[in-house]
């Protein structure tokens, strides 16, 4: 789809973490371009949320390189993940309920003017961020308590983007939705794609991941197994490089189930 | 509001080019007019965001069954009386707010009024400091011993209902300490303290102004505000309900000067804590810090996370109570003209945080405003002056106060519960 951008703007070669005997993860190579969906797919364990907290700056890798917008970097903090232009959504969303949708939106960076918040600046901000990610909120000063699933992880995600980021990380951003929630949500995925954005997916749920990743990246047992384009790969092959064996438990019931129909997706 | 803007011929959809942006949404029920505005509120209300409702229909109840046993009650000599007693314990209230919104409480204040006003009339009558000087070292104490709650809390994250019990009785002993041997002392009656709290009120012609003036004052933001929110595209309050609202407020305004003027007007005192309540409710609803401190109580995880200093939050609001605690206890004092060992003592405490909750701040955090403070001492003061002209007992006014107080804790976590089940919570 679009492999036009040659440099990618954030690299990782040759990441590895340790935590006491546990090597969490070992030379992982990973990377996202502008503009690009990757899926980091893995079983529990495989390293995926290690991974993602050392591109957010929760940890620091012990080993490897990491290279953001062409040049190398060591993140420390997540506030230095921030300044750089990587944005984390993690699976909580860390919303206040109390607060309506701009509150939210701007909690932490509100706007000040003569000393007292300027809402008026932050409304209009907001319906301008919203528009742009053409998210389905009705009203932006409403408690954000009263919103559905899908649209608490949208004002989650435009909060995201107040800070301007190139990379956007997502955790597991529909695994609380309903179907419809859950599409909408994809939506804001391909937004973010078609405004240049890189964007890294974190899902257990393989057909969304087969619905919107330009990319998915396989990790297993804290080390890269296998990276598939999704245009063309099918489900069973991804599954097949999680749980790192081409008959397993998740094939062999699906062959029981459809013995004559071994490629349906 | 699309009928009153001009259509835009050429624009490709019209309807987003004439609503403004924050009312495009086809699910949202946009209220127009004044009907609107109202069947907005009662669906509000309906779902349980009762706001001060409940106080302000529950203090029309109380008013009502006092006139109709003892017509005195709504007496100007009366009111004016009520204006004065409420103003102590109303400024502690204040204090109280602030740690309910973090959903933190402090059960010290009552101590630490007596404390405060053991200081300052030691210092004003004892050591014959100056009146600054005193009220000063008052109100320095106040926010060092909330200083130290908020160091307590951060530092060893003990909960702030055993750090505060434990000042309460802390507190209660340096009390009595700093007293002495004397155990009451009395402030002359004719010093600027007890002058200010007991005999000096506003001329008649500036208590007016000032009622008018405030809904003016009101009026202007609101427009102002309108013609920003114009100016960036967003959907203005209607003139209509501007108006009726400055109206409504003056005339309130006017009726409760022109009743308190019949006697001996509207006391400095009283005025001092109605600034007080405006000026707290504009920090916790246009600044920063009050932004934060909503959030904190609304989900610390998540103030945290967006780069809020939530220590320094936790601090500032500790010392901001207990100094409002300290202020209350100079209230106190230079009303009664004397501070003593019972000073800050007896119901001091329990009605200070009753007045909040009364008032509509909730218990769980996050939710409420600083007039609940005057609203809820409103409430009290109300039930304690009235059963007091009907020489009732204390014993019956402590458990009347008391069922109040249950009554509206109640009501919060009915509303809260409702608010819960239409997506208000």
């Amino acid at each position: 789809m679009t492999t036009t951008s040659p440099a990618p703007v954030l690299s990782m070669t040759g990441v590895s973490k340790r935590f006491g005997a546990v090597q969490a993860l070992k030379d992982i190579e990973f990377s996202v371009e502008a503009g690009e969906v990757v899926a980091l797919v893995g079983d529990n364990g495989a390293g995926k949320s290690t991974l993602v907290k050392a591109i957010a700056g929760v940890y620091t890798p012990d080993e490897g390189q990491v290279v953001f917008d062409g040049t190398p970097v060591q993140i420390s903090s997540p506030a230095e993940a921030q300044q750089l232009g990587i944005a984390t959504v993690f699976q909580d969303l860390a919303l206040c309920d109390n607060l309506d949708v701009v509150g939210n939106l701007f909690l932490g960076s509100e706007v000040v003017r003569n000393r007292a918040l300027d809402e008026v600046t932050m409304e209009k901000e907001s319906w301008r961020l919203l528009r742009e990610l053409s998210a389905k909120i009705p009203s932006v000063r409403i408690p954000v308590a009263s919103l559905s699933g899908g649209q608490r992880q949208t004002v989650a995600i435009a909060r995201s983007l107040l800070g301007k980021p190139k990379v956007v990380m997502l955790d597991e951003p529909t695994a609380a939705l309903g179907v419809a929630q859950t599409a909408e949500v994809l939506n804001l995925v391909e937004r973010l794609r078609e405004n240049g954005l890189g964007v890294i997916l974190i899902s257990h749920n393989m057909s969304d991941v087969m619905a919107v990743a330009d990319r998915v990246v396989v990790l297993r047992l804290g080390r890269n197994n296998g990276e598939f384009r999704v245009s063309d790969t099918n489900v069973q092959e991804i599954i097949a490089a999680i749980t790192g064996a081409t008959t397993n438990a998740v094939s062999a019931r699906a062959a029981r189930k459809a013995p004559h129909q071994e490629e349906q997706s | 509001m699309s009928t009153q803007e001009t259509p835009t011929p050429a624009a490709a959809d019209p309807t987003a080019a004439a609503v403004p942006a924050d009312l495009q949404d086809e699910r949202l029920i946009a209220s127009q007019g004044v009907g609107g505005w109202a069947s907005a509120t009662w669906g509000r209300l309906r779902s349980g965001d009762l706001g001060s409702a409940p106080v302000v229909i529950g203090l029309v109840l109380i008013w009502g069954v006092f006139y109709a046993l003892e017509p005195a009650f709504l007496s100007s000599r009366n009111l004016v009386n009520l204006t004065l007693q409420m103003v102590a314990v109303g400024t502690i209230s204040i204090g109280v707010v602030l740690v309910l919104l973090l959903g933190e409480i402090d059960l010290s204040i009552g101590s630490m009024a007596g404390l405060s006003a053991a200081i300052l009339a030691v210092l004003f009558v004892a050591q014959q400091t100056s009146v600054i000087v005193a009220i000063l070292t008052a109100l320095g104490a106040g926010a060092v011993v909330g200083l130290a709650y908020g160091f307590l809390y951060n530092r060893f994250g003990v909960p702030s209902f055993v750090i505060t019990l434990a000042g309460l009785l802390a507190l209660l002993g340096l009390q009595l300490r700093v007293l002495g041997d004397q155990g009451t002392i009395n402030l002359p009656f004719e010093s600027s303290l007890v002058r200010f709290a007991s005999q000096q009120f506003l001329p008649v012609w500036l208590a007016y102004a000032l009622a008018v003036l405030a809904p003016a004052l009101y009026a202007l933001a609101s427009i102002r505000r309108n013609s920003r929110r114009a100016e960036a595209g967003l959907s203005t309050a209607p003139m209509s309900r501007l108006v009726l609202r400055a109206v409504g407020l003056a005339a309130i305004l006017v009726i409760v000067v022109a009743v308190l003027n019949r006697d001996r007007g509207v006391s400095y005192m009283f005025l001092t804590f109605l600034l007080l309540v405006v000026v707290m409710d504009l920090a916790i609803r246009r600044t920063t810090w009050g932004r934060s401190v909503l959030a904190i109580g609304g989900n610390v995880e998540a103030a945290r996370r967006a780069g809020i200093n939530v220590k320094r939050i936790y601090l500032s609001v500790f010392t901001l109570c207990s100094t409002f605690a300290a202020l209350g206890g100079i209230f106190a004092a230079s009303r009664l003209a004397s501070a003593n060992q019972s000073s800050g003592g007896g119901d001091t405490n329990l009605n200070a945080i009753a007045a909040a909750v009364i008032g509509g701040t909730s218990l769980f955090g996050g939710r409420g405003s600083a007039y609940s403070a005057l609203l809820g001492i409103l409430v009290i003061q109300s039930i304690s002056n009235g059963l007091d002209l009907l020489s009732v007992e204390s014993n019956v006014k402590f458990m009347v106060t008391g069922a109040v107080l249950l009554l509206a804790v109640i009501i919060d976590s009915i509303s809260r519960r409702s608010r819960a089940a239409h997506g208000r919570a």
